[in-house]
């Protein structure tokens, strides 16, 4: 997939990088977003149709995806087009940076696009309206059934360059897709594009199956399924859509993730009213028990150095926060605020554990250091739960079930997502109702 | 003097009322004691007599007076059918994370089918599952649903 996307770099001025008048405050939240201009890309006279591509639609569509993704970071606002005077083809040759500056855009984005011979190419130009010069280019070539994609890649690689920190969004988020009255939930693995285009259904819904998670390296998930009523962890390859189950445990297993090398599964194992952390080689297959303790040990998530597993326990006796050695030893609990705690999941920067809080009957989604100090929640409601971290550690997935009376009618159960700074907090698209979201790393690096 | 006399009388008959008809409405939505359950509409039979489910506090798995009474009948029963093997279910409230909630659903599975081997029930006979907080009895967001999805229910499999 990575291979598909061949990049080249036309020029960058890495010198700008330090120079440039552009600063985004992403620590802030979005107090003050910054003004951008998309220009839709133009798209060259000679362009080929392609099967079900609107060529000339092409330049817009793309311009949109990108607004959209700007739009949902809550840090970009993109202007709207009405107010546009240069022609995208001569605004892609040179800007005229005076008639830009004069509707207030800070930054601005030009671009165009070719179908030739099977191939999409497309070239964009990040300008600095302020400097009055380019300060990124990029080209790429592909097949054109992947332009939602390149839009993607583009999205990210402006934010890269505006923000100083990495993208998110050419990446997808694997999910639970739910219909049915509460009592007989029918749920389905799902997948989509993190801005809720392209999903595809990978279980049919017979069993029940619940918590899929990303490996952090490649395309593969683990997730929990009530295959022939056996509740058991099990691994699935997107690509071809094999599925095992893993390793051979006398019980229930559940609660899986990958370790940050992809390598091993930690997970729970209950048996006889027990539940304590095991982790499995996928390699070796070898199995290794890391907590030993008669109370429910639970929600294992790994440090992105992969020293380290936070989890949940309720040896204390109600359900807290611990961090661990890998190997089980040190265990330390870091929660001891007014309330219950679960699901901590460790941000891919390492600083943070995001977690599941309730008090006084409210769920809220915080975060905290990895020591448990300088708790933040972040967002409160009556059930909200499973926070999942976007690659750059900037936003938290989670869902969030609703109703609209007392007797249960009106239930919900939806995707939203928020910045770790508490602003921006949205809605992600579904088709269906959702739950216990996962994301993805970046699918190109 | 004798006005604040007959005024006291009628408060305390208003106040009487008051508390018999908060029983009475109680009762009628079914009983909970602490936060158990304790009603029989939702407790379906296993066989004529022999209720299938028990019902469980907050966060807990500890099983009450009434849970054990429910058992020895259960284990009654599975004595005299000598050949009947049943699963026993685990299920808990939607008022914890989803991963918390199918341990604690094991665990209270565990309570009831440990509690049917003390009365010499043959483990081999009682298979486990816990269901977490997927299969509620009772999908509305009150104490009372809350406390009839905090269960274990056993059922025949064969």
């Amino acid at each position: 997939m990575k291979n598909i996307l061949l990049i080249v770099i036309l020029n960058i001025f890495l010198i700008n990088k330090s120079f440039a008048l552009i600063e985004i405050d992403i620590t802030r939240g979005n107090l003050d977003p910054l003004p951008i201009a998309v220009s839709p890309l133009h798209v060259d006279v000679k362009s080929e149709n392609y099967e079900e591509i609107k060529i000339k639609e092409l330049g817009e569509d793309i311009s949109k995806i990108i607004e959209d993704n700007f739009k949902a970071t809550g840090l970009f606002n993109p202007l709207k087009k009405e107010a546009f005077v240069q022609k995208p083809d001569i605004a892609h040759l040179k800007p005229r940076f005076e008639d830009w500056r004069l509707i207030k855009a800070q930054a601005l984005v030009t671009g165009k696009l070719l179908i030739t011979e099977g191939k999409l190419k497309v070239e964009f130009r990040l300008w600095d309206l302020a400097a009055a010069k380019e300060m990124t280019a990029l080209a790429f070539t592909t097949t054109p059934s992947n332009w939602r994609r390149v839009a993607h890649i583009i999205s990210d690689k402006i934010y890269e360059r505006l923000t100083g920190e990495e993208g998110y969004f050419d990446t997808r988020i694997i999910y639970v897709a739910e219909s049915g009255p509460k009592e007989q939930r029918v749920k389905k693995l799902a997948i989509m594009d993190q801005d809720g285009f392209n999903t595809k259904y990978l279980t049919l819904g017979n069993e029940l199956v619940l918590t899929p998670r990303f490996n952090p390296t490649n395309q593969m998930v683990t997730y929990m399924s009530y295959f022939r009523n056996m509740p058991r962890v099990y691994l699935l390859d997107i690509e071809t859509g094999t599925q095992e189950v893993v390793g051979n445990f006398p019980g229930m297993t559940f609660a899986p993730r990958f370790s940050p090398d992809g390598k091993k599964i930690v997970m729970s194992f209950a048996k006889d009213g027990n539940s304590d952390i095991y982790t499995m080689d996928l390699d070796s297959r070898v199995v290794e028990r890391i907590t030993n303790h008669s109370s429910i040990d639970t929600s294992p998530s790994f440090s992105p150095d992969g020293k380290f597993i936070a989890f949940n326990s309720d040896r204390s006796g109600l359900q807290q926060i611990y961090v661990m050695r890998s190997d089980g030893s040190g265990v330390k609990r870091i929660t001891f605020g007014d309330g219950i705690y679960g699901t901590p999941v460790w941000s891919p920067r390492g600083d943070l554990i995001a977690f599941t809080k309730m008090r006084r009957g409210r769920f809220y989604i915080g975060v905290m250091r990895t020591d448990g100090a300088g708790e933040r929640l972040l967002t409160e409601n009556y059930y909200q739960e499973a926070p999942s971290w976007s690659p750059n550690g900037r936003v938290l997935v989670f869902y969030r079930e609703t109703k609209s009376g007392s007797k249960g009618e009106g239930f919900t159960a939806k995707l939203w997502s928020i910045d770790i700074t508490g602003y921006n907090e949205r809605r992600l698209k579904t088709e269906t109702d959702a739950s216990d979201p996962s994301w993805s790393s970046l699918l190109s690096k | 003097m004798m006005f604040n006399k007959n005024l006291k009388n009628i408060l305390l008959v208003v106040f009487a009322t008051l508390i018999l008809s908060a029983c009475s409405t109680a009762k009628k939505s079914g009983n909970v004691d602490g936060d158990v359950y304790t009603g029989k509409e939702t407790v379906e039979y296993l066989a004529s007599g022999v209720p299938d489910r028990v019902f469980f506090a907050t966060n807990k798995s500890s099983l009450t007076t009434a849970a054990r009474e429910t058992l020895r009948k259960q284990a009654s029963y599975l004595r005299k059918n000598k050949n009947l093997n049943v699963t026993i279910e685990g299920h808990a409230d939607e008022r914890g994370t989803r991963e918390y909630n199918l341990a604690l659903g094991e665990r209270r599975a565990n309570a009831a089918r440990d509690y049917l081997m003390t009365y010499g029930i043959s483990g081999n006979r009682i298979a486990v599952i816990s269901y977490g907080k997927e299969k509620p009895v009772n999908p509305a967001g009150t104490p009372l649903a809350w406390s009839q999805n905090r269960r274990s229910v056993t059922v025949k499999v064969n």
